[in-house]
């Protein structure tokens, strides 16, 4: 065995390193590069504000109303987002109308019922893969199905074809937050209620349901909060692009009319414009759909941290 | 075996008095029926976009002549189907991203779990979730209005109003945030007792993140990089607005002129499905480009689920 060299000459070098005394000049080396990735992540947020300010904020102080208030329009004196802005709470509709019950229902059957059944792997599985496929393969899903094979009842290229694939987009979201929430509901729960004779639809109904609505809320205003937000599905599903009139006047007429838009499809469509003027007025316009997703997030947050509870 | 009860004594208890009534049985066996219909539908709707896809495409690969996809270029309404030209812009995008968000992620999902007290991360982990929930077609918008003029002009003397590099640089904003948050997970599950033991030994700081924490990490790590890829190579809206080449594209590796990537040439097509119905295989080319892009994101995500559940079982 070698003999061991103690690694100083002597006692008062020992001394100095134990004091540690000199900078750590890698430790703070590294801390700075770390702090620096952050500050520039959190920039980026920055930059975005300020730039879509820059651009937008001429278009939203000198024609606020009439700006969200008029139609899409070939002159950009004119132009506003109402129709895009019609279009997004008609998909939100669908989505919620479509997407919230089954998605709920599909995650209370995989917690509640199913069990450790190879059926129940199977659908974790898929729900899993199918939260990661590109927003654009689903509008394939929509032009495919929605507008083609089931025309017949969608209309064709109508908003019910557009909120059905942002329904079919959002389902795997919805089902794995609200798996979370239910999960998140301590089994005594359930099990005092079936102890009580309570059947296992009576214990959901009446007392998993009412402890996970906090977060099956959350998980749902983030789910519409994202298909408010995409564009490339619709894109694909035939919103329409350029300018359009609606000419039905009636609410169910509109649905069937054919003819719809959203607010990113808006945003898409004066961005390829040329000319600083658009640039402008697609500033304003991601101003508003930024507004209104940071809105529904911020709420989706507070109820989060307002009813979470800690069992 | 009620009857053997109900003989043994009158008045005792019997099976059917156990199981509670019908009704509620009835009712119970309906709401099961109904919740594990629900549960199909996920199951229906893969199988679907499965069925969609592979129709169109097969019909694509069966009367396209294998010719016209090595070609110059993608000009699919000529009838051109250079798929090289696509598959390359989506990796040059999908690089630049990568070099924006992987050491802008992994930097700040480090000092958010090694560094940041809790305070800090309170407060930072709700703006990098806004972040999260940027719409693409904002960053489509910021990388024309801002990417390009303000950052890309002033290191490049030579670019194009649209091109791949700022459309890159924004994809790679747009994953920044899900790379961080998979990685800070990752880092955040390893257990204290190693760092504890990491500084029993005399390490400092950094040493103890970096050869300690990261190496234990590493399997969320590189799922934070891989599901980040899988992201960016989906990602349409960033590029069809700030890319350029609605129509088509020349082959080319300069990331600063215009170009085409897999989604944003599908979505060039996507615009004018109603017209392009007519036109030999362009119509077609579109789902055909769809099943690529499937086939790839999904090996991907399941590569780096695999990867994540491999950290979950080792502590």
């Amino acid at each position: 065995m070698a003999a061991i060299t103690p690694p100083f000459t002597d006692a008062r070098d020992a001394a100095a390193s134990l004091r540690r005394q000199g900078t750590d000049v890698k430790g703070q080396t590294f801390r700075w590069f770390l702090v620096g990735a952050l500050s520039l992540a959190l920039l980026t947020l920055l930059a975005l504000v300020w730039d879509m300010w820059a651009e937008g904020s001429n278009v939203l102080l000198a024609r606020p109303v009439q700006f969200l208030t008029s139609g899409l329009n070939t002159n950009v004196e004119m132009a506003g987002v109402w129709q895009g802005i019609k279009g997004s709470l008609m998909l939100g509709l669908i989505v919620a109308i479509v997407s919230f019950p089954i998605g709920i229902g599909a995650a209370v059957y995989l917690e509640e019922y199913a069990g450790n059944t190879r059926f129940a792997r199977i659908v974790e599985i898929n729900i899993r893969n199918l939260a990661g496929v590109p927003s654009i393969v689903y509008g394939l899903l929509g032009l495919a199905i929605f507008v083609q094979a089931l025309g017949g009842v969608t209309g064709g290229r109508t908003v019910i074809a557009g909120g059905l694939t942002l329904a079919a987009l959002v389902l795997p979201i919805v089902i794995i937050t609200s798996q979370e929430a239910l999960r998140a509901v301590p089994a005594g729960i359930r099990e005092g209620a079936l102890a009580l004779g309570a059947t296992r639809w009576e214990s959901i109904r009446h007392h998993v349901m009412p402890a996970a609505t906090p977060g099956i809320l959350t998980g749902t205003v983030l789910s519409l909060a994202r298909a408010l937000g995409e564009a490339a599905p619709l894109l694909v599903v035939g919103a329409v692009t350029g300018v359009f009139f609606a000419g039905a006047s009636g609410f169910f007429e509109q649905i069937y009319a054919g003819r719809f838009t959203a607010l990113p499809m808006v945003i898409f469509n004066w961005a390829r414009q040329p000319g600083p003027e658009w640039l402008q007025l697609t500033g304003a316009a991601s101003l508003i759909l930024v507004a209104l997703i940071v809105v529904m997030n911020g709420f989706a947050i507070f109820l989060r941290n307002r009813y979470e509870r800690k069992w | 075996m009620a009857q053997a009860l109900s003989t043994d004594r009158p008045g005792a208890l019997t099976a059917a008095d156990l199981q509670g009534s019908a009704a509620k049985r009835r009712k119970e066996r309906l709401m099961r029926a109904l919740f594990q219909a629900m549960a199909w539908t996920s199951v229906i709707v893969t199988a679907l976009i499965i069925l969609s896809l592979l129709r169109e495409a097969i019909s694509f690969v069966a009367s396209v002549e294998l010719g016209s996809l090595f070609e110059i270029g993608w000009f699919p309404r000529r009838g051109l189907f250079d798929v090289r030209t696509l598959v390359v812009g989506t990796l040059l995008v999908t690089g630049i991203a990568m070099l924006v968000a992987v050491p802008l992620g992994l930097g700040a999902a480090v000092y958010l779990s090694e560094y940041a007290r809790p305070r800090v991360r309170r407060t930072i982990k709700p703006i990098l979730e806004i972040l999260a929930g940027i719409p693409s077609v904002v960053l489509g918008y910021f990388a024309l209005s801002f990417i390009t003029p303000q950052l890309l002009t002033r290191l490049v003397s030579d670019v194009t109003y649209f091109n791949l590099a700022a459309a890159g640089v924004a994809v790679g904003i747009l994953t920044l945030p899900l790379v961080a948050s998979v990685a800070e997970d990752a880092m955040r599950a390893v257990p204290a007792s190693l760092r504890e033991a990491a500084y029993g030994l005399g390490s400092r700081k950094v040493t103890a993140v970096t050869k300690v924490v990261f190496p234990a990490a590493i399997s969320g790590i590189v799922a934070a990089m891989v599901i980040g890829v899988s992201r960016a190579f989906g990602e349409t809206m960033v590029v069809a607005i700030a890319s350029g080449a609605t129509g088509g594209s020349l082959f080319s590796l300069d990331v600063f002129k215009p170009g085409q990537t897999m989604t944003a040439a599908m979505a060039a097509l996507g615009v004018g499905t109603d017209q392009v119905k007519g036109a030999d295989n362009a119509f077609q080319s579109l789902f055909f480009i769809g099943t690529l892009l499937f086939v790839i994101t999904l090996s991907l995500n399941m590569v780096g689920d695999r990867f994540v559940r491999r950290i979950r079982e080792k502590y």
